[in-house]
């Protein structure tokens, strides 16, 4: 048996896998536009409650069927704990914690995202299927994190 | 030694004994990480149920926090136990492999650190100080003590790599142009790796958590925090695995009664880790805002560069054993893999540890895909994928380990190989389930270390991955207590001069070569260099855009 150019084949084989893998994350990000959390600016997490947007978190309406949402996290809740938008809507989800670092997904969908004190996170993404979904914390953040969540229901 | 080529994977195979006075601190290191084991999985268990909501919380003796019982899962578990074993066994198989002492002083000065560490820890989490799980993020704050009990853990593998490293360069003047021997060089380039990788997390701990947690300094920087944390913390998981790949590259194939095929693509395997493992962390923090998609998408690159050598070592290590099934007169395509020691407890948990690892491997490549991870990141697909790679393909490893390394060490016959063989098939069956089950609930969003059996909140679909994770769990949990009987056993009534005289070393199928490239890999300075320039690639552009540091957090103890 000669091992050695068995063993070639083999990594062969796993750079060529490799590779298609890559080729499908470009085609994901460009073709798709699938993207991730980036930077997205600084805020004192001390005077965040007080610091526009987020001295008013809520939904509101940006234009054509687009919508922003404003979202304070602190332990152990989300402000505002509900989102209503209508089936179609393209929202940008804009957030970012008081204390610690909290999580932020929706169920169902890929926003995900980490919520550090100092940093605000955004991410936008169409609610196309009507239903309800969980917003949930998903780091740790102290004795009652299983107890933080919100809702996004899509009408 | 003979003019003869030599193929044995240490230097003189015809026997070296390590002195008994050195096997004691190595002994002791060893047990230390075995007791962390088992004192983890007390509550790895409670977890693995509280996902099915069934919570045996209330009737545990203390430590009744589910995040304090978290914290300790994973420090003892995935930090205590690995570092403490590593210490003992790397040391031991460098030692072993030259056929040189150590120095003593240096043995018992990491033992001591090892252990001074571990007190301050286990006071800190005990009494509720440090319920900030082993992940340690700012601004959430514990005790002075946590930080500084992981510090003299890290500084316990340094003293072990420096004993390493001098009994290394000591030989190497005795024997100038003769290759290392093989075990000897990749157990001394496993915690080279750990000491660079090791860096990030000392000015983190050592320059801010530290200070921050005894009031020097005022507000940390938790986005900072948590680089550092991740700068060391994806190339810990391979500080974790190679002594693993010590054990399946030198070690398995004889205990299969094969020989390891290549002497060269093993030590380009840890070459590559050596060099790869580090500027790779980013892909820990796609989902986190505040640093850049092109810096990420970097790491997402060079994670999948250090997929190759563990892919490499699959080939090899499978080609390795398909010599050792043949040799027991294993015929046909795959006749050679039911002819495999399976009797034999140590390697029947190693076999189990790299067929789970094929899962946890391939999960991995799925978590470094940010598409998926916007999918996974911090559901309960995270613990699925870890139970696999940490969970499985070490720990189950260290366990395979241990059958005759106690026997070694004590000098004392294993006890119990049966039940040591039921202990290794139950656990895989039980984390093969496990990760079923936090897979599957992951993929509808169930989100790992939440305390599932109080949760306000549930949906349907994660009834199912529940269910199952906690099956698993109870399976894993039932076969490390089988473990630990065998081996408490072992020490207090297996039959004297009933151990092995050696380490099971094995032999390659050709001896190293002596010229050529291959001798430049055993240049470890030339590979740190490698290492360093690349993670000045990955880390530089991203520290000169964000640095001075932003110190806007106070400490929360919200525990």
């Amino acid at each position: 048996m000669n091992i050695l150019s068995y063993e070639k084949s083999f990594l062969a084989l796993g750079a060529v896998l490799l590779v298609c893998c890559l080729l499908a994350l470009g085609y994901a990000s460009f073709a798709m536009g699938i993207h991730l959390p980036g930077e997205e600016g600084l805020i004192d997490p001390e005077t965040a409650r007080e610091t526009p947007p987020f001295d008013a978190p809520g939904l509101r309406q940006t234009g054509d069927g687009t919508y922003e949402a404003v979202i304070l996290a602190s332990a152990w809740k989300f402000e505002p704990n509900e989102i209503r938008v209508p089936t179609g809507s393209e929202v940008t989800l804009t957030a970012t914690t008081v204390d610690v670092i909290h999580g932020l997904h929706v169920t169902g969908t890929r926003v995900n995202m980490m919520l550090i004190p100092g940093q605000i996170a955004r991410v936008t993404y169409t609610f196309r299927q009507p239903g309800e979904h969980l917003i949930l914390c998903h780091e740790y953040c102290g004795i009652n994190h299983h107890t933080m969540f919100g809702k996004v229901i899509v009408e | 030694m003979s003019a003869r080529p030599n193929t044995a994977t240490v230097y003189d195979p015809s026997g070296y004994d390590v002195p008994e006075s050195q096997k004691k601190p190595m002994r002791w290191a060893i047990y230390i990480g075995y007791a962390a084991l088992i004192a983890g999985i007390f509550h790895g268990f409670a977890q693995a149920l509280s996902y099915a909501k069934i919570d045996i919380l209330e009737y545990f003796p203390g430590l009744r926090n589910y995040y304090q019982g978290l914290t300790a899962h994973g420090v003892a578990n995935a930090l205590i136990f690995t570092f403490s074993f590593s210490n003992g066994f790397l040391a031991l198989m460098t030692a072993r492999a030259l056929s040189r002492k150590l120095n003593s002083a240096l043995l018992w000065a990491s033992l001591a650190l090892l252990g001074l560490g571990n007190v301050l820890v286990i006071f800190a989490v005990v009494t509720g100080r440090a319920s900030v799980l082993y992940t340690s993020y700012a601004p959430l704050q514990a005790h002075w003590t946590y930080y500084t009990g992981l510090v003299l853990v890290v500084l316990s593998t340094w003293a072990a790599l420096l004993n390493m490293l001098m009994a290394l360069s000591a030989w190497r003047k005795e024997h100038p142009g003769e290759r290392v021997p093989l075990l000897a060089f990749i157990s001394v380039c496993s915690y080279v790796m750990w000491f660079l990788a090791s860096l990030p997390i000392a000015v983190l701990f050592l320059g801010f958590m530290i200070p921050w947690s005894t009031g020097l300094l005022a507000k940390t920087d938790p986005l900072l925090s948590r680089t550092l944390f991740w700068f060391t913390g994806h190339a810990i998981v391979y500080a974790w695995l190679l002594p693993a790949y010590v054990s399946w590259y030198a070690l398995i194939p004889r205990q299969a009664g094969g020989k390891l095929a290549s002497d060269s693509l093993t030590r380009l395997a840890f070459v590559l880790f050596l060099v790869l493992s580090i500027p790779t962390g980013l892909h820990h923090q796609y989902t986190d805002p505040g640093i850049s998609t092109a810096m990420k998408t970097l790491h997402l690159l060079m994670t999948f560069g250090v997929f190759f050598p563990s892919l490499a070592t699959a080939f090899t290590i499978i080609a390795s054993l398909e010599i050792g099934g043949r040799a027991r007169g294993g015929k046909g395509l795959l006749g050679w893999f039911t002819k495999l020691p399976w009797g034999d407890p140590s390697v029947t948990a190693q076999l189990l540890a790299m067929i789970t690892f094929v899962f946890g491997g391939i999960t991995g490549l799925i978590n470094a895909s940010f598409t998926m991870n916007q999918v996974i990141h911090n559901t309960t697909w995270i613990p699925g994928h870890f139970h696999m790679t940490v969970g499985s393909a070490v720990a189950l490893t260290l366990v395979g380990v241990a059958y005759w390394l106690i026997p070694y060490l004590t000098g004392k016959e294993l006890w119990g190989r049966r039940i040591g063989l039921w202990s290794s098939w139950l656990y895989t069956i039980g984390v093969l389930i496990f990760a079923r089950g936090m897979a599957s609930a992951g993929l509808e969003g169930m989100p790992r270390r939440i305390y599932r059996a109080r949760a306000t909140y549930d949906l349907p679909s994660w009834e199912l991955g529940g269910i199952l994770t906690g099956i698993g769990g109870t399976l894993m949990f039932v076969g490390l207590l089988l473990f630990f009987v065998v081996i408490a056993m072992t020490i207090l009534v297996g039959r004297k001069g009933g151990g092995p005289e050696d380490i099971p070393f094995s032999e390659t199928l050709h001896p190293p070569k002596t010229s050529g490239w291959e001798v430049s890999m055993d240049r470890l300075m030339l590979w740190v260099g490698v290492a360093l320039v690349l993670i000045v690639i990955a880390y530089g552009p991203f520290f000169a855009g964000y640095l001075p540091a932003k110190l806007v957090s106070p400490g929360f103890n919200f525990f």
